[in-house]
């Protein structure tokens, strides 16, 4: 069992999304996060003043999924997130220990989807 | 019309209709300036001042995602800025004045920069009080108003995605193409429509049809928003406060409308606020019984649809015609909205033309059926509808709406293409997914983290 995290820009969620439920990934988690990789930041103007710097607004998606869905998730992932610029995000992948369903009690495989 | 007649024998000459003799056997009366009517008017102007803004971009703002609420926000509040310019250069003038750039259709430039009205000029307009009159200027800046508000409404057929200098462009050009001859036409005293009879007590036709009409062709010819379903509003309780906000400011739109602080303006308090509650409670109990329950984004919208409705009737009908357009409206407008709309597919984002429009075009057919004779008995006029034996009314009514269907259409569909032709109508769709605020405007309305 894998742990998938993976973050994105914002306005590419939807895309992700349909990425995702036509590889049948139907389970995932998205939180609104902020930080910054390697681009700088965001400029924003108030009054006049250019700001720039900020930290920028991401999606982190949380995806559990069993070993045959890694790689299409990756995929899936990728496809709706690319658009070649630098800011399109990564995806981290961790081992993942133990899952439970916590209304019937499952534990592993069974547990996840 | 709304009635507007003139005091002052020849001050415009209307020769020969039977309005111009009725207004003037009542002009012997000696035209003064009435501090009363005056004080209610400059109150009446600030009120629908207040719709526009904060009112509808609350009300807007509050139905879109987060990412577009300043762009609609934004949208309202240049209006407002844009329309009160444009109007004291031109449109006061090109809407209202006597003369004849297009005979009955458009005025002419004498009162550009409302130039030649000094301060202590009579306004040759009235409604039910021909001898106390408000100021020129007065008039002038309370038909402002209802100028911004009109293309403002509009805003909620294209919002979330167009561009922020194309709604510009347009807000200009539907002004003066549209906007302007319809007000003409239907409330000027030469006015083609007006010298017919018509009856649009505060702009159900002139308002609420039109933009309703500017909405419907809008959202078919700008497209669906991109995205996999339904778009959650961001935030409800502004909705809801702006419809209560709007719901305040429409005494002033309607009972301002009477431009005396006298009985008629009673009426059109009694009946503009019986309609907005009647339409309100209606609504929750049609989402009750199709949708299991009574929701806060139903009454707001309600609400709005009944006050659209009573508008053109709201000086003209009794409290049992308010109780009947305001259900009528709700009915009506849940259906289009509900179902029709999804139904035939088009992205009316925010429902300008299912709540305006629709209830526009129903509260302006409605007055050519309840006008009730009784309640202009006092003030010299005689305005019954069909139910009250005259069925003559009921057809100017219609000929009304079709012409600013017609107007609305016609207008609206030509100023777009040129427009799209021009530097395109709609936002790329990256600017669309990154959402308007900080593509147009590079500001956002949310911080996540301080």
């Amino acid at each position: 069992m894998k742990m998938i995290v993976a973050i994105i820009q914002p306005y590419k969620l939807e895309e992700v999304k349909e990425a995702l439920y036509a590889a049948e990934v139907n389970l995932i988690t998205v939180s609104e996060v902020l930080g910054h990789g390697r681009q700088g930041g965001v400029a924003e103007i108030y009054r006049g003043n250019k700001e720039t710097g900020n930290l920028l607004r991401k999606i982190r998606l949380e995806i559990a999924v069993n070993e045959n869905y890694v790689e299409k998730t990756i995929e899936a992932i990728q496809a709706g997130a690319r658009t070649g610029e630098v800011g399109d995000g990564k995806i981290f992948v961790y081992d993942l220990a133990a899952v439970v369903r916590i209304r019937t009690g499952e534990r592993g495989n069974e547990a996840i989807g | 019309m709304k009635r507007f007649r003139k005091a002052m024998v020849g001050f415009f000459a209307l020769g020969g209709l039977p309005l111009a003799a009725q207004a003037s056997a009542r002009g012997a009366v000696m035209p003064f300036l009435s501090p009363g009517n005056t004080a209610w008017v400059i109150v009446a102007t600030a009120l629908v001042m207040f719709m526009t803004m904060p009112a509808l971009g609350m009300f807007y703002g509050g139905l879109v995602r987060k990412k577009n609420v300043l762009n609609t926000l934004m949208q309202c509040f240049i209006t407002l800025a844009v329309v009160s310019t444009l109007w004291v250069a031109f449109g006061y003038t090109l809407a209202f004045s006597d003369g004849e750039l297009i005979p009955g259709v458009l005025g002419d430039f004498k009162w550009a920069f409302l130039s030649g009205i000094p301060p202590d000029a009579l306004s040759p307009y009235f409604v039910s009080d021909p001898g106390g009159r408000i100021p020129h200027l007065l008039f002038a800046m309370f038909q402002c108003m209802f100028a911004v508000i009109t293309p403002a409404l509009i805003i909620g057929a294209f919002a979330e995605r167009m561009k922020f200098s194309s709604f510009l462009a347009f807000t200009v050009a539907w002004l003066f193409l549209v906007y302007v001859p319809l007000a003409h036409m239907v409330w000027s005293t030469n006015g083609w429509l007006c010298r017919m009879g018509v009856m649009d007590f505060a702009g159900g036709i002139v308002v609420h049809v039109n933009a309703g009409i500017a909405a419907l062709v809008t959202a078919l010819f700008i497209g669906r928003r991109r995205a996999l379903k339904a778009f959650p509003p961001h935030n409800l309780p502004f909705t809801l406060i702006g419809s209560a906000m709007l719901w305040f400011g429409w005494f002033g739109f309607n009972a301002g409308s009477s431009l005396a602080a006298d009985g008629l303006a009673a009426n059109s308090l009694v009946t503009t606020n019986t309609a907005a509650a009647v339409a309100a409670i209606v609504w929750a109990i049609a989402d009750r019984l199709v949708n299991g329950k009574a929701t806060i984004l139903g009454v707001a919208t309600g609400a709005v649809a009944g006050l659209a409705a009573i508008t053109p009737a709201a000086g003209f009908v009794n409290v049992g015609g308010a109780f009947f357009i305001g259900a009528a409206s709700s009915v009506v407008c849940f259906f289009m909205v509900s179902f029709v709309k999804a139904r035939l597919g088009y992205d009316d984002a925010l429902d300008a033309f299912g709540c305006h429009g629709v209830g526009g075009l129903l509260g302006s057919l409605c007055t050519g059926l309840l006008a009730d004779p009784e309640i202009w008995k006092a003030y010299g006029g005689g305005h019954a509808g069909l139910m009250y034996g005259n069925p003559r009314q009921f057809f100017v009514q219609a000929l009304a709406c079709a012409v600013s269907i017609a107007l609305a259409l016609v207008g609206t569909a030509l100023i777009l293409k040129v427009i799209d032709l021009l530097v395109g109508v709609r936002v790329d769709s990256t600017a669309e997914a990154m959402g308007l605020d900080i593509t147009q405007h590079e500001e956002r309305a949310y911080t996540v983290i301080e």
